[in-house]
């Protein structure tokens, strides 16, 4: 499994063409504690850069890109009855949603956990 | 007081990419002013956003949630010093005909406003749209004047242009203003300034605080903008770092950010300027008929005499066709400022617009205001939002949202 970054603060985390998605620790901390979390229903396709997922702290509402092009495959549910778990481990239990990667040469556009660091 | 929340934009709605815009990622530009209590804020390790011209502190490391809860259970400090202060004296002396001139712009009842107490107001232009919102308090001798940060170069210019052939208009916008909202802010004022013991809801006194170098002449209202009892405290700029520290040392004190001040302003049913009231609302159409006092209104002592009074008395009499109301909303997903309103839940009849909306923490559930058609005003009238392609369901409730602490 590789983790790959977004400019715009996602993660990716890929096994084959199954990933998971969320925000990084430092998105997390930039936002706050958050109060409302939603990603778009299962099957919707997303070209990469579409809104995908939005995240919500009591003053803001932040969208969430898809990474890469892809059809998503489930949300975590988890954050339905606990948005702030994405605050406790953004980048582990706290992941927003699945999806099935479309083209895996893609990934190879994103940055890696150093480039993202280095920002 | 009212205003500072902050805004990112009146009316801007949806959502916004990650770079959030008022966390800190913002380029502050140099043409920023900053207001006394600066040096102290990044001490404070404030996260600092650009608001109304000022570079002002939008939370502190305890977060906007943790600021917010500390709030409403115990006391925070707020530097709202960007806000204008403004003296008006009559050249007569006579502090009622400075009332009597002030009344001339805005709709309340200022003559009949004792000394030592303060009362809200709303500034009208011809049509009866609302230039700003402000304090005003009869210091005896003259009037203090609180008004927004963003309007207050324009207020200060209307109100010594209508003005100055009786009073002296002086703006002291390099004081330093902070409020000290909560259950617990008597307990922490008192032991600087003794006399705020006595002092009720809307009280204002010229006192001393005692900081660490000696006692400092302030001026301080029991008033604010978060609906829970405490004070708002004015002094010279020079002065307002040391006021703040003394204020800061005593026990459950913590400093507050505009965007808690925003969160708690809307629970408590407040307007901010720019968001909820501006020059396309009427006193009447913002359900701020209450801010126009008796004397000021149809048959009263002195009936009209402002501003687009016609506008405003013809209203009051007739009905509007769309008014604010507090908007709370089932589920979870907060419904922000610009969203739509409808009447169905399929978004055929378009009824109104929230014009501001957040997660309530101490509601513990989104709440918002706007204004819908006059029809759909009733509380409990279901209304729907337009948020991400879909209809959310929402009610009309009264405000505020939460019950205020005020010391009457």
């Amino acid at each position: 499994m590789t983790t790959y970054y977004t400019k715009s603060h996602e993660w990716i985390r890929v096994d084959g063409e199954q990933a998971t998605v969320g925000i990084t620790a430092h998105a997390s901390e930039e936002l706050g504690e958050l109060v409302f979390v939603e990603a778009k229903d299962e099957g919707t396709d997303v070209a990469a850069g579409d809104a995908a997922a939005v995240v919500e702290s009591v003053k803001a509402a932040s969208d969430i890109y898809a990474p890469v092009a892809g059809t998503l495959a489930g949300f975590n549910e988890a954050l339905s009855d606990d948005p702030t778990l994405v605050g406790r481990d953004a980048e582990g239990e706290g992941w927003i949603f699945r999806m099935t990667v479309s083209n895996p040469d893609d990934l190879k556009g994103l940055l890696t956990a150093e480039q993202y660091k280095s920002l | 007081m009212f205003p500072a929340a902050f805004c990112v934009e009146p009316g801007a709605s949806a959502s916004s990419r990650l770079e959030i815009e008022w966390t800190g990622l913002f380029r502050m530009s140099d043409s920023l002013q900053r207001t006394p209590l600066y040096d102290l804020n990044l001490e404070l390790g404030a996260k600092m956003v650009p608001f109304a011209g000022f570079e002002m502190p939008i939370q502190f490391p305890a977060g906007l949630m943790a600021e917010h809860l500390h709030t409403r259970e115990k006391v925070g400090l707020f530097d709202v010093s960007h806000m204008g202060q403004i003296r008006i004296a009559a050249k007569s002396g006579d502090v009622k005909e400075a009332a009597a001139a002030l009344e001339t712009l805005v709709p309340a009842d200022y003559v009949g406003l004792a000394a030592g107490r303060q009362r809200y107001g709303l500034l009208t232009n011809e049509e009866g749209g609302i230039l700003d919102d402000l304090m005003v308090a009869n210091m005896g001798h003259d009037l203090l004047v609180v008004v927004n940060a963003g309007c207050k170069v324009q207020d200060a210019d209307r109100i010594e242009k209508a003005l100055s052939d009786r009073c002296v208009v002086t703006r002291q916008f390099d004081r330093g203003l902070m409020a000290l909202q909560g259950p617990a802010a008597e307990a922490a004022l008192a032991p600087l300034c003794p006399a705020v013991k006595d002092m009720r809801f809307m009280d204002v006194i010229e006192t001393e605080l005692a900081t660490a170098t000696g006692p400092v002449k302030v001026t301080v209202s029991r008033s604010g903008y978060t609906g829970e009892d405490g004070f708002e405290i004015g002094c010279a700029g020079a002065d307002s770092e040391k006021v703040a520290r003394a204020i800061l040392a005593q026990p459950d004190v913590l400093p507050i950010g505009l965007g808690a001040r925003d969160s708690l302003r809307l629970e408590a049913g407040l307007c901010l300027y720019g968001n909820d009231i501006d020059v396309t609302t009427t006193p009447v159409e913002a359900s701020l008929g209450w801010a126009i006092q008796k004397a000021r209104r149809e048959g009263g002592a002195r009936e009209g005499g402002y501003p687009g009074a016609e506008v405003v008395l013809k209203q009051t009499c007739d009905g509007v066709s769309r008014k604010r109301v507090g908007l709370l909303v089932e589920g979870r997903a907060p419904v922000r400022a610009g969203a739509k309103l409808f009447a169905d839940a399929e978004g055929q009849k378009e009824i109104g617009m929230v014009t501001s909306g957040a997660f309530g923490p101490s509601v513990k559930a989104p709440v918002a205001m706007g204004y819908v058609a006059s029809e759909y005003t009733a509380l409990d009238t279901p209304v729907f939002a337009e948020l991400r392609g879909k209809y959310v369901p929402l009610h009309v409730r009264a405000m505020p949202f939460v019950a205020p602490g005020f010391k009457r």
